[in-house]
């Protein structure tokens, strides 16, 4: 019971920040923050799948965020036609010359004995296989990128609708974590984690430098919306009623011309809450589906089975769980989230950048959520999710307001007050590292630790 | 004749863009791995907090190098931030044992396992890259004076009569001077001296060294100051070489991992070489081999592309496919790790 009340105790502080913020800055910069914070929950719920059911650390959560971001770009973008003509054929020969070198590999990898041979069929056949595709792929990619290189030079998407991507990213996300942790779950936590930080850089490297997939760093802007424009809202008369309605009695009180004006303050302001609140509704959606269904799972045969395997991989090996798949299973969903949040948030931004993608931002970060609202917890992890990064953007104005508070004593134009002012914002990354230590070391469960539905044993 | 002009010309070239730069990126990494390493094979964890270290200990560098080049101190040709360098590691040490003294002590006290030491040492990541970025401000800095080249292109050629030239910066020959002679020192110490002889018993097998009387504090202290001095001559050889931003170092965490683990995380030798492979495996896979080949091809053969097998924007993903290749076929490293 007291469980419970401190969870929404926790939440309550959490909302009436966002309150605060509402009240002391503007309803528009809170429910910007909000949103982040849906997402951020969602990513958060993500690795807790992955490190508080499973143990497994993966410090690639930013490699995951950007397929999905790359997902909402070649789900919603336009098929560039003239691209896919000029290089259909040879695209489509080099991914049967890549199909077939994987294939031939993998036979490789099966049949022959371990041991050096292997290992040198096993090179040749990947190098001789890279190379005949590189003869196919690269002729195809010049040809793509040459097709109005300033305004398109990639193959465009689908052409569908945004929303879509959500779940596209999260099965692209999925499945480049099967490759992954086929590769990489074998090996041991500290491993797996340089391992994992590696791989990511390598996904960034890749969408950086892919122009033909993704436009590379010439980014891909003014990616279609799941819900309505400003400008749009700003001109339909039932939106311009509703804030009428709204603001009726405020209205009333000015004479026609001051109204009219105000009025027009009035959609402008109002529609820009009005598509904020949507991406909202939906996000929330998202969330509470992956939050029941985690809860759902955690609570269930399948998520006790998980932290046994946790607690003690032997133990449950000779318990005859299978310990290698169910990590490759829990990896992949944990990826899969990562990945839907990844998505939401490009969509949300509607940009894909990929010089954006820094490993503070969109792994360390997520940690430091996951660590700080409880691992192993899905509520702590929306909980984490929420409060940091509601700090992580006040941090900066509060900080600036502390120096220039704290500095008041020194002249206007002294240069250490200028400095002090100008780099308050990076004092962020100082706070939250000290929040994690902190958390770490007086309170290891988080702020809303574990719940093991069961009696405790007395040892 | 022309074709043994030929031939050196090539030679040249390799030399110029592949053997010095290579070297000197390797001697890099290997100090920055060593540290990692050091801290692995004594306190058994991953250190995620050593870029950072390295850029902590290099901002106090160039700090205290302004403000001598301010005094009007140099040091002739070479830069002025040799000078200025044993403030930097002073200071760096002082800020690895106050990490360890509020932060680590307390979970080996308790015995924690490596998992927690190293969501720890993310918390001292994150704490030591905002004091980095809010004391010198996240842009670029550069603090390299006195002479720049050791051997400069157009003299080479002068001198020599040869097409292509070769370049030697005083940034890069000094690295390797620097990486040489520290190197040596830190294995006469682990090899010769009592303090080193514990490090490495503790190394190999801690509940037996402190049987046999090592003080397990002294040791930890010890890996700090050696940590922190590899880690600020390695950040400052760095940011000589190129220049200094807070958020490369970051970067620079991956490549020194990765040859940490390529040459047997824990050993110091494997930590060498491993900087070695990665550092000339980045500048192989990433260089444009045309020139070469024109040299060496008659005219017939000449090539047609650049002969690049990858831009160099992937020269991460190079030190990254090496790690997970030797992870999968010898999880060990290159040399058998985890002993001193």
């Amino acid at each position: 019971m007291t469980n419970s009340r401190k969870t929404g105790l926790a939440f309550a502080a959490v909302g009436v920040l966002l309150l605060i913020i509402g009240f002391m800055q503007s309803w528009n910069v809170a429910l910007g923050i909000f949103n982040l914070c849906l997402i951020s929950a969602v990513m958060a719920l993500g690795v807790n799948m992955q490190w508080g059911y499973a143990g497994l650390l993966n410090v690639g959560v930013m490699g995951f965020a950007a397929l999905g971001g790359m997902s909402a770009v070649l789900v919603s973008q336009a098929p560039i036609a003239e691209a896919w003509n000029a290089s259909w054929s040879r695209l489509f020969i080099s991914a049967i010359c890549f199909a077939a070198t994987i294939a031939a590999s993998i036979v490789c990898y099966r049949k022959l004995a371990p041991g050096r041979n292997r290992n040198l069929a096993l090179t040749l056949v990947i190098v001789a296989g890279l190379f005949v595709t590189r003869q196919f792929l690269d002729p195809a990619i010049s040809s793509i990128e040459s097709i109005e290189p300033a305004k398109t030079g990639f193959l465009g998407g689908l052409g569908a609708p945004i929303i879509f991507s959500w779940l596209i990213g999260g099965f692209v996300a999925a499945g480049i974590a099967w490759c992954i942790g086929k590769v990489a779950l074998g090996l041991r936590a500290d491993y797996l984690a340089i391992a994992t930080l590696g791989i990511s850089e390598i996904i960034i490297a890749v969408l950086k430098n892919e122009d033909w997939l993704t436009r590379g760093v010439k980014n891909v802007t003014g990616l279609s919306r799941p819900v309505p424009y400003e400008i749009d809202l700003q001109t339909s008369p039932w939106f311009i009623d509703i804030m009428t309605w709204w603001h009726g009695g405020a209205l009333e009180a000015l004479d026609s011309a001051a109204r009219q004006q105000a009025l027009k303050q009035f959609v402008i302001d109002g529609s820009s809450i009005f598509v904020k609140l949507c991406y909202s509704g939906l996000f929330a959606g998202v969330l509470i589906i992956v939050l029941l269904l985690s809860v759902r799972a955690l609570n269930s045969p399948w998520g006790r089975m998980m932290r046994a395997i946790r607690d003690n991989e032997i133990a449950a090996g000779a318990m005859g769980k299978d310990v290698t798949r169910r990590h490759l299973e829990i990896f992949v969903i944990g990826s899969a989230v990562i990945g839907i949040a990844g998505a939401m948030l490009t969509t949300l931004d509607g940009q894909f950048t990929p010089t954006s993608y820094q490993p503070l931002r969109f792994t360390f970060l997520i940690w430091v959520m996951v660590i700080v609202g409880g691992s192993g917890n899905n509520m702590g992890s929306v909980l984490g999710g929420f409060l940091i990064w509601l700090v992580w953007i006040e941090a900066e104005p509060v900080g600036v307001w502390l120096m220039e508070a704290g500095t008041g004593w020194l002249d206007e134009g002294n240069a250490l007050r200028l400095h002090l002012i100008e780099n308050a914002q990076h004092m962020r990354l100082f706070f939250m590292g000290l929040v994690l230590l902190l958390v770490l070391r007086f309170s290891p469960g988080g702020i809303l630790p574990e719940v093991v539905p069961r009696q405790k044993s007395s040892d | 004749m022309e074709a043994v002009t030929d031939f050196i010309n090539a030679l040249v070239l390799l030399l110029n863009f592949i053997v010095v730069p290579g070297l000197s990126y390797g001697s890099q990494l290997a100090l920055g791995a060593l540290g990692i390493t050091l801290v692995f094979g004594i306190l058994r964890f991953a250190n995620f907090a050593h870029g950072d270290t390295m850029a902590f200990g290099t901002m106090i560098t160039i700090l205290v190098t302004w403000w001598l080049q301010s005094k009007g101190v140099s040091l002739g040709p070479l830069p002025t931030a040799l000078l200025a360098l044993p403030a930097g590691i002073l200071l760096t040490v002082l800020l690895l044992v106050i990490t360890d003294r509020s932060v680590y002590r307390y979970y080996r006290h308790h015995k924690a396992v490596p998992v927690t030491f190293m969501i720890a040492s993310m918390g001292v990541m994150f704490m030591t890259n905002g004091i980095v970025r809010f004391v010198i401000g996240p842009n670029d800095q550069r603090f390299l004076d006195g002479e720049r080249f050791i051997v400069r292109a157009r003299d080479f050629k002068e001198t020599t009569g040869l097409a292509e030239g070769l370049s030697i910066k005083v940034s890069q020959g000094l690295t390797i001077v620097i990486a040489i002679l520290l190197v040596a020192a830190l294995f006469w110490f682990l090899q010769k001296t009592r303090t080193g002889k514990a490090m490495r018993a503790y190394s190999d097998n801690e509940d037996l060294a402190l049987l046999s009387g090592v003080d397990p504090d002294k040791v930890v202290l010890v890996t700090w100051i050696i940590t922190a001095i590899l880690a600020t001559i390695a950040g400052t050889l760095y940011g000589l070489d190129k220049s200094f931003k807070p958020f490369t170092y970051l970067q620079l965490l991956l490549p020194m991992f990765a040859a940490a683990i390529v040459g047997g995380i824990g050993n110091p030798i494997g930590a060498i070489v491993g900087g070695y492979v990665i550092a000339f495996s980045e500048v192989m896979v990433t260089y444009a081999y045309k020139k070469v080949f024109i040299y060496l091809l008659p005219q017939s053969l000449e090539p047609e592309g650049l002969l690049q097998l990858l831009s160099t924007d992937y020269k991460f993903a190079v030190s990254f496919v090496i790690l997970v290749l030797v992870l999968l076929v010898r999880p060990t490293g290159i040399f058998r790790g985890k002993v001193l």
